[in-house]
Parts: structure tokens; sequence; C-alpha cells
């Protein structure tokens, strides 16, 4: 349902995305890879329509978001969920306001029936009672978890996550895991998008994986795929060694 | 280099005016947002309230002081209010305020969308389908044009108790010419040249402040750079439209 058709991206003189093509399947969870820097935040702000691609195409749900009008933008948007690798929480809300902003906007739900839903996704992310604290004085992972909370409440049909665990105690990393893959289970229709740096998660969450590397996709394939794939690239990010053919700059 | 310099201003203001576009078409294809824009009113008002009373009073005292020291020379202390009034509502009121808006108002303004821009905030507000121009700039935009001018009013009738108070207490005028002369020679028309004043520039406020601080980038130092930026361009294009309009209003 999502397509990358020959995406490049230049900021100034740096190639971030060198021509890249990429389909992500609706209904799954599909996994992307790469190191730091190598632009999957970029990636997936494509998606969303937040960047647009110096040459190529971002087809999502057929429709060539480069062309899309505002309001076309808009309604693509009120149904993606999106968390940001910071969390990007509104620092004048508190947690409460931040969670419903999105509920407020798109649907027309009584104060009750908020106030339900937040406490709802507060708990599958497990915080309780921090409500009305304002996002300065949450700890990171508790940032990125409300971020993931306020993604998830208004149900979406395309969920991306950039980096959802990283900065987290293991015992969170699997809560949340868990959580990706439990939300993706109850909803068969429901797309998922992760990005992430945790190898074990990613083989035992993923339906499809995607290595990205030099602003094209070096391999895309099933868990099992990545698990035998002879790729030197591949090889190197799981055995996560320094030294081998990825460069680090 | 110096090329590059003009194309880059160009650009900017190409920008700009598409900002402006879009401010615009959005309030009229969008539902207006009335709780922010009440929200902002208020918080306007109550920012600066003081800072124009504080002000407006010693503006009025201090030009009362000289203007009446002039006056005594030709025996003319009288003529002390009306001359007051006129300058006042004229020009200091509005000048005076859209300086001291700019820097309490549009600096704030500037600061904090910067800063939701550099921490992704505002791709956060269009990642949830919401516009960001509809939801941070129209609102401000709007409680600016009511309030700022009504701050403006303010400052015009502080003023005037200001340069009374120094009729009376420095240079002796019986209160009644003061007033009578005020009545006289300062007529309806001149507080609506202030107060129309004021509302052109509470848009070069508004506007500017909210455009530096969408184009703001690069952590705290650009929201440092966006700030100073659009305070000093504000100041710039206040002074410049006060005597365009001041010119047009002249002839
Ligand atoms: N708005 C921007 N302007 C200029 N350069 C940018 C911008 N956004 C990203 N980049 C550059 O694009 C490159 C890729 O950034 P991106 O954030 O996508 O990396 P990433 O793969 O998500 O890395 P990480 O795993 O560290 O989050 C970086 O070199 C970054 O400097
Ligand atoms: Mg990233």
């Amino acid at each position: 349902m999502i397509y990358f058709k020959n995406v490049s991206k230049i900021f100034g003189k740096k190639k971030v995305l060198d021509g890249l093509n990429l389909h992500i399947p609706k209904g799954q969870i599909t996994l992307i890879l790469g190191k730091s820097g190598e632009g999957k935040s970029v990636t997936i702000k494509h998606i969303m329509g937040l960047m647009q691609p110096s040459s190529g195409q971002v087809i999502v749900d057929g429709k060539d978001v480069g062309l899309m009008s505002n309001s076309e933008l808009r309604n693509m948007r009120s149904n993606f969920g999106m968390l940001f690798q910071h969390a990007a929480l509104f620092d004048s809300m508190t947690v409460l306001e931040n969670i419903m902003f999105p509920l407020k906007e798109h649907f027309h739900f009584s104060l009750p029936e908020m106030l339900d839903r937040v406490e709802d996704v507060l708990n599958q992310v497990g915080l309780q009672g921090i409500e009305d604290k304002l996002p300065g004085i949450l700890s990171t992972g508790e940032k990125k978890r409300v971020g993931l909370a306020r993604a998830l409440v208004t149900n979406p049909k395309v969920l991306l996550y950039d980096e959802p665990t990283t900065g987290m105690d293991p015992l969170v990393c699997e809560m949340i895991d868990n959580l990706i893959l439990k939300v993706s289970k109850l909803n068969p229709d429901l797309t998922s998008i992760v990005i992430s740096h945790d190898m074990k998660a990613a083989l035992a969450l993923a339906d499809k994986i995607v290595m990205i590397y030099n602003g094209k996709v070096a391999l895309a394939g099933t868990p099992g795929e990545f698990k035998t794939s002879k790729n030197p690239i591949i090889r190197q990010f799981f055995s996560g060694k320094v030294q081998g053919p990825m460069e680090f700059l | 280099m110096f090329f590059n310099e003009i194309k880059n201003r160009i650009n900017t203001l190409g920008d700009f005016v598409l900002f402006v576009f879009n401010v615009f078409y959005e309030t009229l294809s969008l539902k207006f947002r009335f709780s922010l824009f009440l929200q902002y009113m208020n918080l306007i008002g109550a920012q600066s309230l003081s800072i124009i009373i504080f002000t407006g009073f010693f503006t009025g005292a201090v030009f009362g002081l000289q203007i009446g020291s002039v006056f005594m020379v030709f025996r003319a202390e009288g003529l002390m209010g009306g001359a007051t009034g006129i300058a006042l509502a004229t020009e200091l009121a509005p000048l005076i305020t859209g300086f001291l808006l700019a820097g309490r108002v549009g600096s704030a303004t500037t600061a904090e969308i910067a800063t939701m821009v550099v921490n992704e905030q505002v791709e956060a507000i269009e990642a949830m389908g919401v516009s960001p121009i509809h939801y941070l700039v129209t609102p401000r935009v709007f409680a600016s044009a009511i309030v700022m001018p009504l701050l403006c009013g303010v400052f015009m009738f502080i003023g005037v108790i200001g340069s009374y108070m120094a009729g009376i207490y420095i240079y002796s005028i019986d209160e009644g010419v003061f007033f009578e002369n005020l009545v006289y020679l300062a007529q309806s028309k001149d507080i609506i040249v202030g107060l129309r004043k004021m509302f052109f520039f509470s848009f070069i406020i508004s506007l500017l402040s909210c455009f530096f601080g969408l184009k703001a980038s690069g952590g705290a130092k650009g929201v440092g750079l966006a700030t100073t930026d659009s305070v000093v361009k504000i100041l710039i294009y206040i002074l410049i439209s006060d005597f365009v309009i001041s010119y047009i209003e002249v002839h």
C-alpha cells in the first residue's frame, strides 16, 4: 500500500536517499534497519508528507503524496499515527492534553469517552497517574511512551514508530515490543512501520525487514531470509562489529 | 556572494507572501479556532497591559514636561493639553505601543514557535492532520488585530493623564483650560488615525513573529537567532510603514 519509487532526498550537498525503492505491504509489520544517520527517520517523514522527495515518488494508497492537496494530506494523516524519534510532545500541554489532541481534532467524542481512551492507552504503555504532568519533567523513556500513547489513541490504520524502544530498560522494551505485536494482531488491517536498532526484537517482531544502506535498500525480505543472508553488510549489522564493508565516517 | 544575498532575500520575500496568503486562505477555508483566539487575546493583554500603562504615563508626562517649557516661552501653557493629545494619539501612542509589543509579544511568539519547530512539535501538529498555520498563526493574528489597538487606546488615555499631571503640578495650568484645549484641538479623528496605525502594526508584529518562528532551524542557537532577527525586522518595518502611512495621511 506504500511504495517508494526511485526516491532521492538531498539536503544541501548531502544525498541522504539515493534512488530508494521500497514496498510496504498492508496489514503487516515492516521493520526498517540501518545505521545511525542513514536516513531512516527521513524515510518515514516522506510517508507522512512531512518531507518531499528531491526526485522520485512516494505513493500511499495509490496516490502520490507529493501531489496531494492540503485537505487530502490532512485526511490521510488523520488516519495515521506517528511516534517521533524524540517524542515531539507539546511542552506547553499536559500529558492528558497531548494525548487528547488528535482525538479532539478528528473525532466527536464526549469528554468522559476521551478520558477513558486516554487512560486505556496510558495503561497499555505502562504509565499511570501522570495525566496532569507536563512533558518537561518526564524521563526520556516516559516521554517516548506518552508519544506512543498519542499515536495509538485514535486507532489509526497506519502506525509509524521511530525507534519505539531506544533508551528504555529491557523490561519496558519487551513490553513495548509486545504492545506493537498485540496492536497489530488485534487489528489485521493495521500497517505498522517500525524503525529499530534492536536486532533480536526485529527478528521476532517483523513480517518484513528492510535494510537501508547508502540511501538504497540493501536487502528486503522476511526475518528468515535475513538470518540466512550472505550479504556482508547484513552480516556485519547482525554481528555488531565496526570492522566490515559498512563504512563509519 | 552579493547575488546570493539578493537571491536569498527574494526567496524569503516569496515565502512570506505565500505564508500570508496561506494565513488568510486557511482562515476562510477552515473552521475558526475560537477558543485559541480568546486564549491569545487574554495572553497578549495580560502580558502587556502593565507595561503599556507604565510607559504611557511617563511618555505623556515627559512630553508634557518638554512641550510645556516651550509653550511657557510664548505664554501658551494652556495649549499643552491639545498638543499632547494630538501628538500622543497620532504618533507617540501607536509607535511606542508597537515597539513595546514587538519586544513583549513578538519576541515571545517567535521564541515559542521556533522552539516548537526545532523540537519537531510543529511536524507533530502536521503529522496529526492539523495545519500548523491554522493552529499556531491564524488565532494569534486575529487576537493581535483586536487587542493591540485596544492597548494603544489605553496608552493614549494614560498618556493624557501623565501630561495632565505634568501640566497641573509642574506648570500649574488650570484643569479647565487643559481639557478645554484638549477637546478643542484633539479630535476623534486623531484617535482613529492612531488606532488605525496600530491595527496595521499588529499585522506586522503577529505575521512576522510567526513567520520567523516557523522558519527557525538548528537547536537553541537557531531559536535565539530567529528571535533577535524577528524583533529587529518588526521594528524596522513598523518605522517604515509608520512613515508611509503618515505620508499618505498628510496628502
Ligand atoms: N531537515 C534536515 N535538514 C538537513 N539535513 C537533515 C534534515 N533531516 C535529516 N537530515 C540529515 O539526513 C541524514 C539522515 O537523518 P535521519 O534522521 O533520517 O537518520 P536516521 O537514520 O534516523 O538516524 P538515527 O538512527 O540516528 O535516528 C542525517 O545526516 C541528517 O543530518
Ligand atoms: Mg532517526
